[in-house]
């Protein structure tokens, strides 16, 4: 396989962007989700909705309106100016941020399906065992509910190592910053380098059938032994 | 009554010719041409008859789609490599190339007066207090203007200063998006992209001589999809009409 230094240098920021993204969503998922699993709010269809907007928006779309929000005028950019960040488009930061927005959902469901096939037995048991609220959540719901995190973390990574049109908008294709493989292998087929592009789309499509066929072994040796 | 009668005919007639006569072309358009291609398009159907469909898009798409039997009967490229490859490849009619349009570059910011007539700002090694933290240019590998701006770079002499703020978009037109939307503070754009009959419509701009870089020639060619298209060749001849090219020097192209 023909992959040079700059391949490489992407493979490793794609796997780093990725990680810290799938952290970030799981801190951030984890509330939401069980907000929504659990409330009678009437927010909770917009809320869910609000969730699911990214599976639905072109990624091109929502990468331009992360530009203009990121931007010095926009308002996520006015608050990381005023905070002493400066702007955060073209970092690698920036990136995470596009990132967590774009697979918020593949984080959320799972999780929140969890959640509601636990019901809400298991949580009442332990709070007459007088255990506290967060001693509950944590030594009861977190490994009832296992299957869920493991799923949302999967799909999390693997959507993310997927990501082109935000990343793309908003990254602004810096060598070992921002370019990640996705990115890498539209500039090599862009720039007609054709056997360059099919060999880092080898190594992804490898990646993401591997990621899918764990994911598939994983829910069915969970119903198996449920 | 005679005479209505004849005048109905006639028109009928004239319908009759016309419809046997007009055609329909399916242009690849080079997206930093897209507004002045609507135009000449719609200028070409009044007076031809002939109805052009436009493709927008990147060339390098436009031409792994070609490679692979895409409907297009013209390409308007964003260079002349492209055209010319296509035709050393034999994928288009050998002998219809032309240069319809030749790009003008210019560094442009959204901020009035940060960019001076001589483009004297780039040897600034002050852009932190002047407030350019990004300097945003079309990725050299992918876009001749992208290559147009690493060469007025190193001509200056100011890559050392300058590649630190350098952030790279895919295309011209990503490029334009993050100087308008100012995250970054300068840019090298397309002239086409900020001027509208002559003027630069916002912010401050220095428009580069062309002696400065290669020239940015965009080409068209006759693909082998329109070889018996008569529209697709009275379009081509269109684009060298003078209207046309009162058209496409209305937009910041040189010819």
């Amino acid at each position: 396989m023909n992959l040079n230094a700059e391949d490489f240098q992407a493979i490793a920021l794609t796997l780093q962007l990725a990680s810290v993204t799938t952290v970030l969503l799981l801190l951030l998922a984890t509330p939401v989700a069980w907000w929504l699993a659990h409330t009678c709010s009437n927010w909770r269809a917009p809320v869910a909705s609000l969730v699911a907007l990214p599976l639905v928006l072109p990624p091109t779309v929502l990468g331009f309106y992360l530009l203009v929000a990121l931007g010095p005028n926009g308002p996520i950019g006015q608050f990381t100016q005023w905070a002493g960040w400066g702007t955060l488009a073209f970092s690698f930061w920036g990136l995470v941020l596009g990132s967590v927005v774009y697979s918020l959902p593949f984080a959320v469901q799972p999780l929140v399906h969890a959640f509601e096939a636990m019901g809400p037995r298991p949580m009442e048991v332990a709070v007459t065992l007088r255990a506290s609220k967060w001693d509950a959540f944590f030594t009861v719901a977190v490994p009832l509910a296992k299957p869920g995190f493991v799923m949302a973390a999967m799909l999390s990574f693997a959507h993310t190592v997927g990501e082109f049109g935000v990343v793309l908008m908003i990254g602004g294709n810096i060598p070992d910053k921002t370019r990640v493989v996705s990115t890498q292998i539209y500039g090599h087929v862009e720039a007609m380098e054709y056997s360059q592009a099919h060999g880092l789309a080898g190594v992804m499509l490898v990646f993401s059938f591997v990621v899918l066929l764990g994911l598939s072994w994983f829910s069915r040796r969970q119903k198996v032994s449920a | 009554m005679v005479w209505k009668m004849r005048l109905f005919l006639a028109l009928v007639g004239a319908f009759f010719f016309a419809s046997a006569q007009a055609g329909e072309v399916t242009v690849a358009v080079a997206a930093n041409f897209t507004a002045p291609m609507q135009k000449i398009a719609k200028a070409f159907e009044l007076e031809t008859g002939h109805k052009a469909h436009l493709a927008f898009g990147a060339t390098g798409k436009f031409y792994a789609q070609i490679k692979n039997a895409a409907p297009f009967a013209v390409l308007l490229a964003a260079d002349d490599e492209t055209p010319a490859k296509l035709e050393k490849e034999a994928f288009s009619v050998v002998g219809t190339r032309f240069t319809y349009a030749t790009g003008r570059l210019a560094l442009w910011s959204r901020q009035p007066n940060l960019v001076d007539d001589k483009g004297e700002v780039l040897r600034s090694n002050r852009f932190d207090q002047l407030g350019i933290h990004k300097i945003a240019i079309a990725d050299p590998k992918l876009a001749p203007y992208g290559a147009a701006a690493m060469e007025v770079i190193q001509r200056m002499g100011v890559q050392s200063s300058v590649s630190p703020k350098l952030v790279q978009g895919e295309s011209i037109g990503q490029t334009y998006q993050f100087v308008s939307t100012e995250n970054a503070q300068l840019g090298f754009v397309a002239l086409s992209q900020i001027s509208v009959d002559g003027r630069i419509t916002q912010g401050s701009a220095w428009v580069v001589p062309q002696s400065m870089h290669t020239p940015l020639k965009q080409d068209a060619v006759l693909l082998n999809a329109g070889k018996d298209n008569a529209a697709a060749r009275a379009l081509l001849k269109y684009l060298q009409s003078n209207t046309a090219k009162a058209i496409i020097q209305s937009y910041g192209y040189a010819l």
